[in-house]
């Protein structure tokens, strides 16, 4: 009992809980005295869930330090004693250890809102209500929305914490205490995302548009609360991103020698700082007129329902990018090992990340194009949101480039790198006929934008993380995913995928509205709709082996060397798993990161554990 | 050099394919509008190009991992190519262009579609959306109904409005939609040149009765239209 108490998230818990019902307590006796009803849902359970995740961190430690330094009490910590699985469980500081918790919590969260689609697929995938009633359709399809975007960005920050202070050669991020507080206050999130359900789901979809979410059932305000809650753990978590890639860096470890993962990072923690907060405050609007009534959207008073779009639509842009630059990255780090050749145009693939990211800021309107706003924003926004292809093009070419005249090993890592080249790609080409205006008022709000969105977020993040598990796996564990297993995972999913989504192109130019529980029989959309359930399925079956992969070479996987596949980054060049501390001391960078093929480059001098990496320099 | 003539080649042939394809595969539903004639010649244009720059990708990621593969015992690395600044400036520039040209031609077509008939007078239609019904008004004719009936060939500007949530307007055979959003009042213009039945959709999420938002659209030759209106209350 003593060991379950000591482990922080248990404390945190049990303090989260008790000044949750606390804080509802307060809530309902300051109605009662005010003569209101003693019981609203909507203010009662709000209090009590923000109340109740300042307890959780509360209790799990998350302000003793800063609370020790504000009472002039600093004090050394000492967990290195404590066993290794215990540090998953509470306040670790580790940058390593932030990052496996931030990727197992998004493997959880992907495995619900996967199942959630699953159960939609299955009632759509012939034309009458079968399984569920159309309320269940609305708030399954939903939050299958909201939380693998959650995910996702719980998985991008995973990444881009195991990878960037090792790539960089730091020991650390630059506030080791603030990227746990940016971990920490999610499992509340995905905890308000999985109270939604049973509190009545929402029908709104992820996109959350009044008036529609200003009346929806009470699971809407779980969902805004916990999206807050993600939008602060992005906000604090890109402070730091940026601080450590600028302040952190080994000596010689100039801009243009970081590993192009690292400029991905760094474009996507800019994305986050600055945008962040535009989603934040529109869902907060939406919460202050559901909660208080007061009016920023309410049409019959005076509100405008078009400025709640452009806000939401402002950051949940410039988030596609988020979602999918670290994947784009990781494709970029993978390529060059596998086919034993350097990056193609380096600097351009560097810097076409900022482009990404600078160009995506301004094309949030070309999710508008139907809604009515004005004509002349119109073309502005198809003309910004077409220059975005161009970057991105030369990203695809720069890869392409890459694997000609390699020695291409087609290891599993690579195989699911090619695939996220593929999908990218579709993504990227589906989304022209979007961005043009007359197109996308066809096919705007139909299973075509469902397809294309699916193909960047699979193409971008999916793909790319498995490809990351796969290639990173021995770093982290010291052992190998079985291959075998790897690739029957690689093969069953890239086939599932395009099963599911290749049919949806069609379904949406012919008819097939975006989140129907329903659709006319006489429309002809039954076939392709089974097709697409079949895939979804195999795309579950592939999960399924992957978690298996996982779980059983996490136990008895073949011992990884400290690098297995010769790369010449830095995280390979210490054991597998990493030292506590990363470097004894700063590696010294003496050339480019991917220095294949001419003989003696190396990217960086690290000394061996305990010593020096240049004695006397 | 010998390996870049056959991958000319290779794309060559699999994007004529594919365009071929893509050109003669009828991928979108009956075209039912002039506006609707429009949109499938900018979806045709956008396909064959798609289908070029798919196959110029597709090609050369299969052609190198299947020449470009290593052979079992060499552990060697590749050439060191680190870049080329001129094919690097052609893969800039070409998209370049490409994503320009588009633009403009998407800028036309836009003002073809949204533009008012000046030969014929429009026929206007006052649509309002409510979670879940349909409801047109004819304010020409001083009829209200809940199906939507227009005479064939003559335009129409559609005025729209939500009276509670965001909905959608949607005929797939006349391509383009519009949002009926509450508090404001957004316009579409279609001119429809195909008599039959249609059904009108709703595209934007409204809430639980969403997937089921249909109205009948019956498109007919004018007379037809107009013994249509007489029989209607007024
Ligand atoms: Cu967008
Ligand atoms: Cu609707």
């Amino acid at each position: 009992m003593t060991i379950l108490f000591s482990l922080g998230i248990v404390r945190g818990i049990i303090w989260g809980l008790a000044s949750g019902g606390v804080a509802a307590g307060i809530v309902m006796a300051i109605r009662s005295g005010l003569g209101l009803p003693m019981w609203s849902p909507g203010p009662v359970t709000g209090v009590a869930a923000l109340v109740g995740t300042l307890g959780f961190l509360t209790g799990l430690g998350a302000f003793n330090y800063w609370l020790e330094w504000a009472l002039g009490r600093q004090k050394e910590e000492h967990h290195a004693d404590q066993p290794r699985w215990r540090r998953y469980f509470g306040f670790d500081t580790n940058h390593k250890t932030i990052a496996i918790q931030y990727m197992v919590t998004s493997f959880l969260v992907i495995v619900v809102a996967g199942i959630y689609q699953l159960i939609d697929r299955l009632e759509v995938s012939a034309p009458g209500m079968q399984y569920i009633s159309p309320g269940t359709y609305n708030s399954l399809m939903s939050l299958h929305g909201i939380m693998m975007l959650g995910a996702v960005l719980l998985g991008v920050s995973g990444m881009i914490n195991y990878l960037v202070p090792l790539m960089i050669g730091a020991r650390d991020m630059a506030f080791p205490h603030l990227n746990a507080l940016s971990y920490w206050v999610t499992p509340p999130a995905v905890l308000l995302l999985l109270v939604s359900l049973p509190a009545g789901g929402f029908d709104t979809g992820w996109t959350a548009y009044p008036p529609l979410s200003a009346r929806a059932p009470l699971g809407m305000q779980f969902m805004l609360l916990a999206f807050y809650l993600v939008g602060w753990s992005s906000i604090l978590g890109s402070i730091n991103f940026l601080t450590t890639i600028f302040k952190m860096r080994a000596p010689g470890m100039g801009l243009f020698r970081m590993p192009i993962f690292v400029w991905t990072a760094l474009s996507t923690a800019i994305l986050q700082l600055i945008f962040t907060q535009f989603i934040a405050m529109a869902f907060l609007m939406v919460l202050l007129e559901r909660l208080l009534g007061l009016v920023f959207f309410a049409p019959d008073k005076g509100g405008n329902v078009i400025l709640f779009q452009h806000l939401f639509w402002f950051y949940s842009h410039p988030a596609v990018y988020i979602f999918v630059l670290p994947g784009l990255g990781v494709i970029s780090e993978v390529l060059p090992v596998f086919a034993r050749k350097p990056l193609f145009g380096y600097a351009a693939v560097a810097l076409s990340s900022l482009g990404i990211a600078g160009g995506g800021a301004v094309v949030w309107g070309h999710h508008m194009f139907a809604a009515g706003i004005e004509d002349v924003l119109r073309v502005p926004f198809m003309i910004t949101t077409l220059l975005v292809a161009v970057p991105t093009g030369v990203k695809i070419f720069s890869w392409l480039a890459t694997l000609w005249m390699g020695k291409i090993r087609l290891d599993t890592p690579l195989l699911f790198a090619l695939t996220a080249i593929v999908v990218f790609l579709v993504g990227g080409i589906t989304g022209v006929p979007n961005g043009i205006v007359p197109t996308d008022l066809h096919i705007h709000d139909t299973y075509w934008v469902v397809a294309h969105f699916h193909h960047t977020l699979f193409g971008g993040f999916v793909f790319p993380t498995m490809a990351a598990v796969y290639f990173w796996f021995p770093k982290l564990t010291g052992r190998f995913l079985n291959e075998r297993v790897g690739k029957l995972h690689w093969a069953v999913m890239t086939v599932g995928f395009f099963i599911t989504y290749l049919p949806m192109f069609w379904l949406g130019l012919n008819g097939m509205r975006r989140r129907i529980a329903d659709y006319d029989p006489t429309l002809g959309l039954g076939p392709m709709n089974m097709v697409a359930t079949i895939g979804g399925f195999l795309i579950a079956l592939a999960m399924l082996l992957f978690f298996i992969n996982l779980v059983v070479s996490l136990w008895r996987g073949a011992p990884a060397p400290a690098n297995p596949w010769r790369s010449q980054t830095l995280e390979w060049q210490l054991s597998s798993p990493p030292p506590d501390e990363n470097f004894s001391a700063p590696p010294r960078v003496v050339g480019p990161p991917y220095g294949y093929g001419t003989p003696g480059s190396i990217h960086a001098v690290v000394a061996p554990a305990g010593g020096t990496a240049n004695k006397g320099a | 050099m010998k390996h870049v003539s056959i991958l000319a080649l290779l794309i060559a042939l699999v994007s004529t394919g594919l365009v071929v394809v893509f050109q003669n595969a009828h991928l979108t539903p009956t075209v039912a509008a002039t506006q609707a004639l429009a949109v499938d010649d900018l979806f045709k244009l956008e396909f064959s190009i798609a289908a070029v720059i798919l196959s110029i990708c597709l090609v050369t990621l299969v052609y190198s991992i299947i020449v470009f593969r290593r052979r079992a015992d060499d552990e060697g690395d590749g050439p060191p190519i680190h870049g080329h600044t001129f094919l690097e400036a052609i893969w800039t520039l070409i998209p370049l262009a490409i994503v320009v040209a588009l633009a403009i031609y998407g800028a036309l077509v836009l003002a073809d579609i949204t533009r008012a008939a000046s030969s014929q007078p429009e026929l206007e239609v006052k649509v309002s959306a409510s979670q879940w019904s349909w409801r047109f008004e004819y304010p020409q004719y001083g009829i209200a109904t809940s199906q939507l009936e227009l005479p064939v060939n003559g335009p129409v500007v559609f005025k729209l409005h939500g009276t509670d949530v965001i909905h959608s307007f949607w005929v797939p055979e006349w391509r383009i939609k519009m949002d009926a959003v509450p508090g404001m009042e957004t316009v579409l213009r279609i001119t429809p040149t195909k008599v039959g039945k249609y059904k009108l959709l709703c595209a934007e999420l409204c809430g639980l009765g969403h997937a089921f938002m249909e109205a009948p659209v019956a498109v007919v030759e004018e007379a037809d239209f107009l013994n249509w209106v007489k029989a209607q209350p007024k």
